[in-house]
């Protein structure tokens, strides 16, 4: 999956989204029950799905 | 980045690593059990009848007995002892009473008595001996007490420098390829090196966060102290130079929980600390109120109690350096979101394990490289390999 050179933020963009997710998942269960609890399941179950995709699409 | 910045990231990501890497492996190994803590008690102890299940021992709902009944009945299976802690439940009649021979005895001489406030019955008395105890203590301070937690604190510093050095490389490794890559099929060594940063990146959020959490957790002991001579001091000094209240003269519990719920309406307490110990004053039961959601069941709000006549001295929020730790505690066990949340943990968990392992195993594959090889290496993505 060679690509011409990339910018920081190309680079950065998917991580840093991956990982505001998964800080809005960690406060999300603090602040209440609920629908919070599953708001943060969600959030922090991509950084999870993130590695299960790369493993199928980007395995080379 | 030029060629000796990313040499000197390269550098600090090596050592800051390798120092850590032994104890932060040890440390989520035992702590991938003690994730499901609640559930293994379950599972090895059954869970325990009580008389009105779902009624919270936190509460005043009809039914529960009084709490000098309560405590009359744990001291009198503990015959000599003086109480130091009682906690309370949020979802079940349980709740438990700490005694020990003295009232600034150390947690090693205490002992714990799990009672049902709907009956009076004692339930158990956990002994510190179980497999998840010992996994504790070694996840805790490797059994050396303080000197043993600080250190496991500065081993997750390095680990946050680990983190944060990993990520400014993870910059030029990637410049040519896109998210997620995993060159699987060519060299044992470019598929470690690309599982490496696959899952130290996704991961990143979470690990910084359980990283940092506990290593304010290590603090617990120092906070609690700066508390007891700061605020506390403050918040009794009517009662400065008395001498201290011996266990005979303690007066009611109940009357006491009740000048304390009128100071603070609205709130049910976790826990009452005893006077003499870590938590109170030499004088004082400290009732310690916890607020209704996930976040300020957390936040507790000690009042104080004169322990002799019942009155109320006096209340105050935790000043911050407490509040800080009381937040640590849920972002670094995972425990507040239900199980579901409970398996995202452990799977990140996991996740942490493998960078740690690969990172070793990249680390012991060049070891008698040169440095300028390996961060060629990191320099292109890993096209370059690293002869010898």
């Amino acid at each position: 999956m060679k690509r011409p050179h990339q910018t920081l933020w190309q680079v950065f963009a998917l991580p840093i989204a991956i990982a505001v997710l998964s800080t809005v998942g960690l406060i999300a269960a603090l602040t209440g029950d609920g629908w919070r609890d599953v708001l943060s399941w969600v959030a922090l179950g991509v950084p999870v799905l993130a590695v299960g995709w790369a493993m199928k699409a980007r395995r080379s | 980045m030029t060629r000796s910045s990313i040499r000197a990231w390269f550098l600090i990501h090596k050592w800051t690593s390798l120092v850590c890497t032994v104890f932060l492996l040890m440390l989520c190994l035992t702590g991938l059990p003690l994730i499901f803590h609640d559930e293994i008690d379950v599972l090895t102890e059954g869970a325990p009848q009580v008389g009105l299940p779902g009624v919270a021992s936190s509460s005043n709902a009809p039914g529960l007995l009084p709490l000098d009944t309560i405590m009359r009945k744990a001291l009198a299976t503990r015959p000599g002892e003086v109480p130091l802690f009682m906690a309370f439940d949020n979802e079940s009649p349980l709740m438990t009473v700490t005694t020990g021979p003295r009232p600034d005895a150390p947690g090693a001489e205490m002992s714990l008595l799990v009672l049902d406030r709907s009956t009076g019955r004692l339930v158990s008395s956990p002994t510190e001996d179980g497999v998840m105890h010992f996994l504790l203590q070694l996840h805790t301070d490797m059994f050396l007490g303080l000197p043993g937690m600080l250190f496991l604190g500065f081993m997750g510093l390095l680990f946050t420098v680990a983190i944060v050095s990993g990520v400014v490389l993870y910059a030029p490794f990637m410049r040519k390829f896109a998210f997620g890559t995993l060159r699987t099929s060519r060299s044992k060594r470019l598929k470690w090196l690309d599982y490496h940063n696959l899952l130290g990146i996704v991961a990143l959020a979470w690990t910084v966060v359980v990283g940092l959490t506990g290593v304010v957790n290590t603090l617990a002991t120092p906070i609690n102290k700066m508390w007891q001579s700061a605020e506390l001091a403050g918040m009794t000094r009517a009662y400065a130079g008395r001498e201290a209240l011996p266990p005979s003269r303690y007066g009611s519990l109940d009357k006491a929980m009740a000048s304390a719920r009128k100071a603070l309406p609205g709130n049910n307490p976790q826990f009452i600390g005893f006077p003499g110990g870590n938590f109170s004053s030499a004088h004082h039961y400290a009732v310690f109120f916890q607020g209704d959601t996930p976040l300020t069941e957390r936040l507790l709000t000690p009042a104080l109690i004169d322990a002799e006549t019942g009155t109320f001295t006096d209340a105050r929020p935790m000043p911050w350096y407490n509040q800080a730790l009381a937040l640590s505690q849920p972002l670094h066990f995972g425990d507040y979101g239900g199980l579901p949340l409970k398996i995202l943990w452990a799977v990140l968990d996991l996740f942490t394990i493998v960078i740690l392992g690969s990172g070793l195993y990249l680390w012991l594959g060049k070891r008698r490289t040169t440095v300028d090889a390996l961060v060629r290496e990191v320099e292109t993505g890993g096209v370059v390999a690293p002869v010898a």
